[in-house]
């Protein structure tokens, strides 16, 4: 079967908490919260601080930089909406907070646990834009 | 007054396991696991009055509904995850007295039929996760990636688990790869690559089946035929809920740590007590964690700990006897009982093959799981 045939590609379900992130995405935002009681940045969206428990979050901007904490390229896929071989990997961002992502637009000998990316959006659904990210060139 | 740590298993069942069981639903093969387990024991549905049951994927309220379809009037319900987190939890609603027998079962038929994805519940549904691609060897594979890195472990070192493994399934008539190998590491790495380190070798199976366990007071499994198996301790660690966040090496290598102190403390036993090792063997480099997390040996070194023969059937540490989730049957769930099951078949010197000589006690790791067993 060809990819994306028959089959839609997964999007998330927004919740109030999580909404705001993924308008930011809509606009080419990665946004994150950060807790204006310790300054720490939580994610994935809380309804309280992790760090030091306070409800009081405010939506920042990240900068989208960051390394690859980990990676794995992927050849049989989730369902045929995604096109292998594709790369899942967890990026941890400047700011201190982790997150679940793909790799995209990266030459595979430039993935490497440790390398520097960036975020890159990408429109998967009429709706839906993902973060994705990009390896920096060193 | 029953004393602690005197709940017994009694009954151990897996119904005949294959790809696929024509005719059968999820609910009509966890029916043929618990009627195994209660003939296996001696007992019958009279008697019991405690129920950890997954029918199929039926998460939620899976118990409530099955004792019902059995027509059990009331019963007490545990709600720890199918393997050794159900066997602890029903061993100390035993001990307590809010049940005297228990049963433990799952299986699953006609779950996975759509060949052209992964299985279902290797698709978790979450937010952050399913828009990425993530399953469930990917979700595996990211930790695994981060350790081999971390310690420069080859994928040689990881993938001759796997090989270990899946002959053992090669030797035993039950598994549904009976006869399949021998194998070695090199043709695990031949396998194509599903998320890499993970080759499709590396990786459980999918098949259907059903699984069941009886446990009961050590005063009433004295009168009952077959061998019992004590409970000698018990513990279940969570992260977080599965699938939602980050898999990273941080948050997954010491799975299990805080349960198998717990299970080893109860038990009065130390870790080379050991005979049998059933771990879950989801992939390959799992069982290496185990070893690790479960403090047999430094951080980094389990890779050297299981090279040689060690995890092999006359090694010092035989693991997963019966071929496992690589080998003998993976269905979604019931394979989480199956490790109790083929521990328990150990401890009786019934197992249909690789049986460890004079085995007496045995640990049974998954996940963050973990039952310490020892025969009565």
């Amino acid at each position: 079967m060809e990819p994306g045939a028959g089959v839609a590609r997964p999007t998330p379900r927004a919740s109030a908490t999580t909404r705001p992130f993924w308008d930011g995405c809509r606009r080419g935002v990665l946004l994150v919260q950060r807790c204006r009681a310790c300054a720490a940045h939580t994610f994935t969206p809380q309804d309280f601080c992790r760090t030091c428990l306070s409800c009081d979050l405010d939506w920042v901007e990240s900068g989208g930089e960051g390394v690859i904490v980990t990676y794995t390229t992927i050849w049989r896929p989730q369902t045929p909406a995604f096109e292998v071989p594709y790369v899942v990997a967890v990026v941890a961002l400047t700011e201190g907070y982790e997150m679940l992502t793909n790799i995209v637009d990266s030459e595979p000998a430039e993935i490497q646990v440790g390398a520097k990316v960036h975020v890159a959006f990408r429109d998967v659904a009429p709706d839906v834009t993902l973060p994705c990210f990009t390896v920096v060139a060193s | 007054m029953i004393s602690p740590g005197t709940a017994t298993i009694v009954g151990a069942y897996n119904t005949k396991q294959a790809r696929v069981l024509p005719g059968e639903t999820s609910y009509s093969i966890t029916l043929k696991a618990v009627q195994g387990a209660l003939a296996d024991a001696g007992l019958g549905l009279s008697d019991v009055d405690g129920l950890n049951v997954l029918p199929g994927l039926q998460y939620r309220n899976g118990s409530d509904a099955f004792g019902y379809a059995l027509g059990i009037p009331t019963f007490w319900v545990g709600t720890a995850a199918p393997g050794p987190a159900s066997v602890a939890e029903a061993a100390l609603a035993i001990e307590a007295g809010m049940c005297t027998t228990v049963v433990i079962a799952s299986g699953q038929a006609q779950v996975h039929t759509d060949k052209d994805s992964v299985a279902p519940w290797t698709r978790p549904e979450n937010e952050f996760v399913e828009c990425w691609g993530l399953m469930t060897p990917a979700e595996f594979a990211l930790a695994a990636r981060e350790y081999m890195h971390r310690f420069s472990v080859t994928q040689e070192q990881i993938s001759y688990v796997a090989s270990v493994i899946r002959n053992n399934g090669s030797r035993n008539p039950e598994a549904v790869y009976y006869g399949r190998g021998p194998f070695t590491t090199e043709d695990i790495l031949a396998s194509r690559m599903i998320a890499d380190p993970y080759h499709l070798l590396d990786c459980c199976t999918t098949g259907e089946g059903g699984s069941a366990l009886v446990l009961t007071s050590a005063e009433r499994a004295r009168d009952l035929p077959n061998r019992g198996v004590r409970v000698l301790g018990g513990g279940w660690d969570s992260w977080g809920p599965s699938y939602t966040h980050p898999p990273t090496y941080d948050q997954t290598a010491m799975w299990g740590r805080k349960a198998a102190d717990a299970a080893f403390a109860r038990a009065g036993l130390e870790r080379e007590d050991i005979d049998v090792y059933e771990f879950y063997d989801n992939f390959s480099w799992e069982i290496i964690r185990y070893f690790e997390a479960l403090r047999y040996c430094d951080v980094g070194e389990g890779a050297d700990l299981v090279a040689n023969g060690a995890i092999e059937v006359g090694g010092r540490y035989p693991v997963v006897t019966d071929g496992g989730t690589m080998s003998h049957s993976h269905t979604g769930e019931s394979q989480r009982i199956q490790r109790v099951v083929q521990a328990v078949r150990q401890l009786r010197g019934t197992s249909a093959a690789n049986q460890v000589e004079g085995a007496e006690t045995a640990v049974v790791a998954q996940i963050g799981d973990v039952v310490v067993l020892g025969a009565a």
